[in-house]
């Protein structure tokens, strides 16, 4: 099939281009340079904004985390439900979607290509079994390995190969795509009820540190050649004064990097980058976290953007989220996984007249624009965490205009007002920077070449919005950009099209793209694996591992690993 | 001469209980099996009886009054008909099949509009109320083995329910922090031997009439006080697991959320005005409360005990809420018992399909929840259904009486391997084949660890799947509406 | 001679007996012995005048049912009765669902007397005394 764009503003900043008036060529799900004028399927998309489809590097859709958050709160379903159509399934929204209903909004958006960030690898098939029920995207997932005995046994023997050979079975037998690591130490910590509180802390039982756990599988990252760096989310995340220990950690990864290449990438930076030492001195630390970035190049992040919204924390720091429930009492999930991870849920309601959340809402947009480089700092909400991934249109506003944000700051508690950084920033994204944060950055990051980009040979997925940046001042008009971004003109997805003007016309599955990691010595793992098995985990060998057959479209990338 | 070939199949998952044990080695004689190792009473019967005269071999349809065999074709069609006509139709059941039929259920049910729910409403739905008011600390069984040295069953037998969830999970395994229970365990079957010779010299001296109300002793025994592993159970009556307890705690029926308050009010260090509650003296209550407190990681499981009896979901959300208070002190997680293999899976998949894991009403065009409104026992005894599909469950033996009888006034269609009860009184009865013995699937443990369920023999010839079935009568029930779109055009 | 009748508070449940016994198929002679039977405190069944394995008749506003008293084996239980789950159970437990879905399967009040010369019904006999069906 022939499909052709014709005459959009182009914005691909991947091949440099800046809002060019062009053609976009598409020939079996791939761009090609031309195709032809007759029998291809043509789309007059003359006046409006053309972008590679939407990337998100770190959305938590899909998992058993997820769904016990489905699951927590039928209230959270009621306010936002979705009819079956005539080809789509019925479902339920806001802050945890069902899985048909997470597909379609993101498409709606111009979305493509999403990460699932957090998969406890023994329940991993769930994970798959989710994702295949996810429409119109594609899709990979993350498992959770930063407090996996195995690493921890390996990583304090001094053992880097074999560390690397057990982290590439993992990512095999669960059919993963990164190594994601979640407060280091401080998850085998709270299976008793502990944490660890700086990089240095030793870990209970396990004699190593968290340092040693993030140098160690930086390292292994490397061994692999894995396509992304390692995935992490800080130690004591969500704390005051945590900001240093952010720092701490990135200064711990400075020397890993040899190539000049990211060698880590923090998550939902925003909740890493809190200052003062207490909730009532709480304050932002985006200049400290900032001034660091702009003169380091070893490390992307992501915003982690708060949104004054009603929404569900979820992560598998189990310990934060006991501190949160803690403080606010709501209704708590802790869900620990045996010799791997841990987890916790809280609902939580952002609001503007909360000191803390409102400087919140500020440190991630300070952030993102005090980071000067684009290609380091990504745009999410840390999906549900900060917030629902429809919000990702007020964001854009916020970004693309001062008008925009200075505007609900207003609105905001006066501490939080008073202490923003805010007023004093000037800088507006671009359009061509905010394709770099939400879909050229994030693919680059994730090492995803045919996507993020409308080269030659790139996957056909392309958004269209209803945009036109040469008689729209975005930076002037944040009500017409919202609503552009939040309906697309056309999301097209290897070629198909699956969106129009905000409907969705058809629904296509999405593949699951995982790491297919081939080490030289791959048995002796197994072995290893197999004795220790049964005294590790409940389950047996042959059951553990995510087979063939849970993919529903199986998209496997062969890594030739060093080990 | 022929040779029997015998070949044994090893980690095969068991289909029967929420433990999914899946370390079953099974021997396979001539498509057969014929031998079951390290599985249970419940685990045996299942692989040992599933070729018996109970199985139904073809489908079957009720015509003036008696069941006639038919062909699936026909079955399928009479089936869809009566889901495409019905107004307002349940579809019931879920819990022993996989999630790949669920998943198809689901879709099944949005089509049709119907009411979809699953046994959960008459064993853990309660739970999944108490868990939506406060959530719910727990953990995967694993963790249970390595960490947990208190482990609490309320109001649940595994003896009989779960029977190996004592040696595979909690006070009978090995764990990297915990050691075995297998030693004191039996010291205490010695001990226990000189307790019933003094039972019986105490029975002679005692006439039971005179004092019905004494229950039992209650007295927290030495045990309480030892090091390692400590088990105490709750229960309204002796089960086979208050025997092997460390300290049998026996409540009055009705009884447990005083007993929960009275517990949670002792943990927040608050004194108690009376000298018991629901049975059990407050000294006592203490040490138990002592126990629970100083231990480095405490686990409480709980069943239909709780779900079942006065207060219902309110037992789970204090029960929940207690696990809550004794996180501030140490920590600990709670876990409700979950009964049939899968009914955990089908929650799974009902939620993150519908955002609901029971009672989901699809007759809006989108997915409602109200348990007491859109849960089947209620809406059988308000005569709302007018027609019903029951698929790898057993309401007729699970559901009160005055249920039952609606559901058997309108088009019942029961999907099963074996002619349950329900068939029995059904209108269009489907064999199937056996999840997990003679179909491959997916099923979830009661602590959400997903597991494959293999295929060790062939099914019987011409037999269907759940999933096959349910999706050709998904596909039938399109086939109908489309049609009479175009008629009414 | 006037019935000796008890009042009891009913509690069903799950046995060991009535796991096999439904795994094995619910027409099995296994599940009927298993789910026609009800646990009773010695003293209980002393003051009703039955010993083991007698019939009684178990009555409650929902119904009455016939099936085999068996002496609970561990423990004491008095002013209670344990019936496994399955049909006959059902027969004669509350449907109050308290708006929540749940029918009351445990702790309702019940009475109970002998019985020794009514016979408990087979599951078909149940079902058509029942449904019709």
């Amino acid at each position: 099939m022939e499909l052709l764009l014709k005459n959009g503003f182009v914005f691909d900043p991947i091949n440099e281009i800046n809002g060019e008036r062009m053609d976009i060529a598409i020939r079996n799900g791939k761009i090609v340079e031309s195709v032809s004028e007759s029998k291809a399927k043509k789309i007059d998309v003359t006046g409006l904004t053309v972008m590679p489809g939407g990337v998100d590097i770190h959305t938590h859709i899909a998992g058993g985390e997820v769904n016990t958050g489905r699951l927590l709160r039928p209230e959270d379903h009621v306010k936002d439900v979705v009819r079956k159509t005539a080809i789509t399934r019925s479902g339920v929204g806001y802050s945890i979607p069902s899985t048909f209903t997470t597909g379609y909004r993101y498409s709606r958006m111009g979305y493509t290509t999403v990460m699932n960030p957090s998969m406890a690898p023994l329940g991993a098939k769930h994970t798959h079994e989710e994702l295949n029920d996810i429409p119109m995207l594609d899709k990979a997932t993350f498992p959770l390995i930063g407090d996996w005995w195995f690493v921890l046994e390996n990583l304090r023997k001094g053992d880097l190969e074999g560390c690397a050979r057990h982290v590439a079975w993992m990512m095999n037998t669960t059919k993963g795509y990164a190594i994601k690591i979640v407060n280091p130490g401080g998850l085998e910590s709270w299976g008793f009820g502990r944490n660890v509180h700086s990089i240095d802390d030793q870990v209970p039982n396990f004699g190593i540190t968290p340092r040693e756990i993030v140098q160690g599988l930086a390292k292994v990252n490397k061994m692999l050649n894995l396509p992304h760096t390692i995935h992490l989310h800080t130690n004591n995340l969500g704390l005051p004064g945590n900001y240093a220990t952010t720092l701490d950690t990135m200064k711990a990864l400075e020397n890993m990097s040899t190539d000049g290449k990211p060698v880590c990438h923090i998550t939902h930076l925003q909740f890493s980058s809190f200052g003062g030492e207490d909730w009532g001195t709480m304050k932002s630390a985006a200049e400290e976290i900032s001034n660091y970035i702009n003169n380091h190049s070893h490390m992307t992040f992501d915003m982690g953007q708060v949104i004054f919204t009603d929404t569900t924390t979820m992560t598998a720091d189990g310990p934060f989220e006991f501190t949160l429930y803690q403080l606010s009492g709501h209704k708590w999930v802790n869900s620990d996984v045996e010799t791997e991870t841990s987890g916790g849920i809280i609902p939580f309601h952002y609001k503007k007249k909360n000191a803390v959340n409102a400087i919140q809402w500020s440190t991630a947009l300070e952030l993102a624009l005090l980071i000067k480089d684009p290609w380091k700092m990504f745009m999410t909400t840390d999906h549900p965490n900060g917030g629902p991934f429809m919000s990702y249109p007020k964001i854009i506003a916020w970004l693309t205009s001062r008008k925009a944000r200075m505007a609900l700051l207003k609105k905001c508690h006066k501490k939080a007002q008073k202490k923003s950084l805010l007023p004093t920033i000037k800088r507006e994204l671009s359009l061509y920077e905010l394709a770099i944060v939400t879909r050229a950055g994030q693919a680059k990051s994730l090492g995803l070449t045919s996507k993020g980009h409308l080269g030659l040979g790139a996957d056909a997925d392309v958004s269209v919005y209803n945009l036109n940046p040469e008689t729209t001042d975005i930076a002037q008009n944040p009500k017409i950009v919202r609503r552009a971004f939040a309906d697309a003109a056309y999301t097209i997805k290897d070629g198909n099209v699956l969106v129009q003007n905000g409907k969705i016309v058809q629904t296509v599955s999405g593949k699951t793209m995982w790491l297919d990691v081939n080490t030289t010595e791959q048995l002796e793992v197994d072995d290893d694996m197999k004795s220790r098995f049964k005294e590790y985990w409940t389950v047996e060998y042959d059951n553990y591992p995510v087979y063939d057959h849970y993919v529903k479209v199986s998209d496997p990338i062969i890594i030739k690993a060093d080990v | 001469m022929t040779v029997v070939k015998s070949e044994v199949v090893k980690s095969v998952t068991c289909p029967v209980c929420g433990c999914l044990c899946d370390d079953i080695e099974l021997t396979i004689e001539e498509g057969k099996v014929t031998e079951v190792r390290n599985g249970c009473a419940m685990c045996e019967s299942k692989f040992l009886n599933y070729i018996s005269e109970h199985r139904v071999k073809t489908p079957l349809i009720r015509k003036d009054g008696k069941m006639v065999p038919v062909s699936y074709k026909e079955a399928i069609h009479k089936s869809a008909e009566i889901l495409a006509n019905a107004n307002y139709p349940i579809l019931y059941g879920w819990s022993s099949t996989d999630c790949e039929a669920q998943r198809v259920g689901v879709e099944l049910a949005e089509e049709i509009g119907g009411v979809l729910d699953n046994t959960a409403v008459v064993c853990h739905g309660p739970s999944i109320l108490g868990v939506q008011e406060a959530g719910i600390p727990t953990s995967t069984l694993g963790q249970i083995r390595h960490r947990a040295d208190v482990i609490v069953y309320w109001g649940c037998d595994p003896w009989s329910a779960h029977p190996r969830h004592l040696e595979r999970y909690t006070a009978f395994t090995d764990g990297r922090f915990e050691d075995s229970e297998w030693m004191s365990y039996i010291n205490k079957v010695k001990a226990s031997v000189g307790k019933k010779k003094f039972a019986a010299v105490k029975k002679r001296s005692l006439k039971c009439e005179t004092e019905p109300e004494a229950i039992s002793d209650n007295k927290p025994p030495e045990t309480l006080n030892k090091e390692g592993r400590k088990l105490i159970v709750v229960d309204v009556r002796e089960s086979m697991t208050g025997k092997v307890a460390d300290y049998f705690v026996q409540v009055k029926p009705n009884k447990d959320f005083e007993i929960l308050q009275a517990i949670r009010a002792l943990v927040k260090d608050e004194d108690l005005d009376v000298e018991e509650v629901g049975g059990v003296p407050v000294e006592y209550l203490k040490e138990v409360v002592d126990t629970l407190i100083n231990c480095q990681f405490g686990v409480i499981f709980f069943g239909m005990g709780l779900t079942q009896s006065a207060g219902k979901f309110r037992n789970i959300e204090i029960a929940i809420s207690l696990v809550r208070d004794l996180n501030a002190r140490t920590k600990f997680v709670i876990m409700p018992m979950r009964g049939h293999f899968n009914v955990t899976g089908a929650n799974t998949v009902f939620t993150w399909q519908s955002g609901y894991p029971y009672a989901i009403d699809f007759s809006l065009g989108y997915p409602q929840y109200n348990p007491g409104e859109t849960s089947v026992v209620d809406i059988l005894l308000r005569k709302e259904s007018d027609a019903s599909l029951i698929i790898a469950s057993d309401p007729a033996s699970n559901f009160p009486k005055k249920a039952i009888e609606h559901m058997t006034k309108t088009p019942l269609i029961v999907i099963d391997p074996h002619m349950n009860v329900t068939s029995m009184v059904g209108d269009v009865v489907f064999p199937s084949t056996i999840v997990g013995l003679e179909k491959a699937g997916t099923a979830y443990r009661m602590d959400h660890v997903p597991l494959p369920l293999k295929k060790v023999v062939e099914p019987p010839e011409g037999l269907l799947s759940d999933e096959e079935i349910l999706t050709r009568i998904l596909e039938e029930v399109r086939v109908i509406k489309s049609q009479r779109m175009k008629g009414a055009n | 001679m006037v019935k000796q009748k008890l009042k009891v508070t009913l509690l069903t449940g799950r046995t060991i007996e009535q796991g096999v016994g439904k795994e094995a198929g619910k027409a099995t002679q296994g599940y009927f012995e298993s789910t026609t039977m009800a646990y009773m405190d010695i003293c209980d069944m002393k003051k009703l005048g039955i010993k083991n394995r007698t019939n009684i008749q178990v009555t409650t506003p929902n119904g009455s049912v016939i099936l085999r008293a068996v002496k609970h084996p561990r423990g004491a239980m008095p002013g209670m009765i344990y019936i496994p789950y399955g049909p006959w159970a059902n027969a004669i437990c509350s449907n109050e669902t308290t708006s929540i879905g749940m029918p009351s399967f445990k702790g309702t009040p019940a009475e109970v007397e002998a019985a020794p010369e009514k016979p408990v019904l087979t599951l078909k006999e149940l079902l058509k005394s029942e449904f019709g069906k």
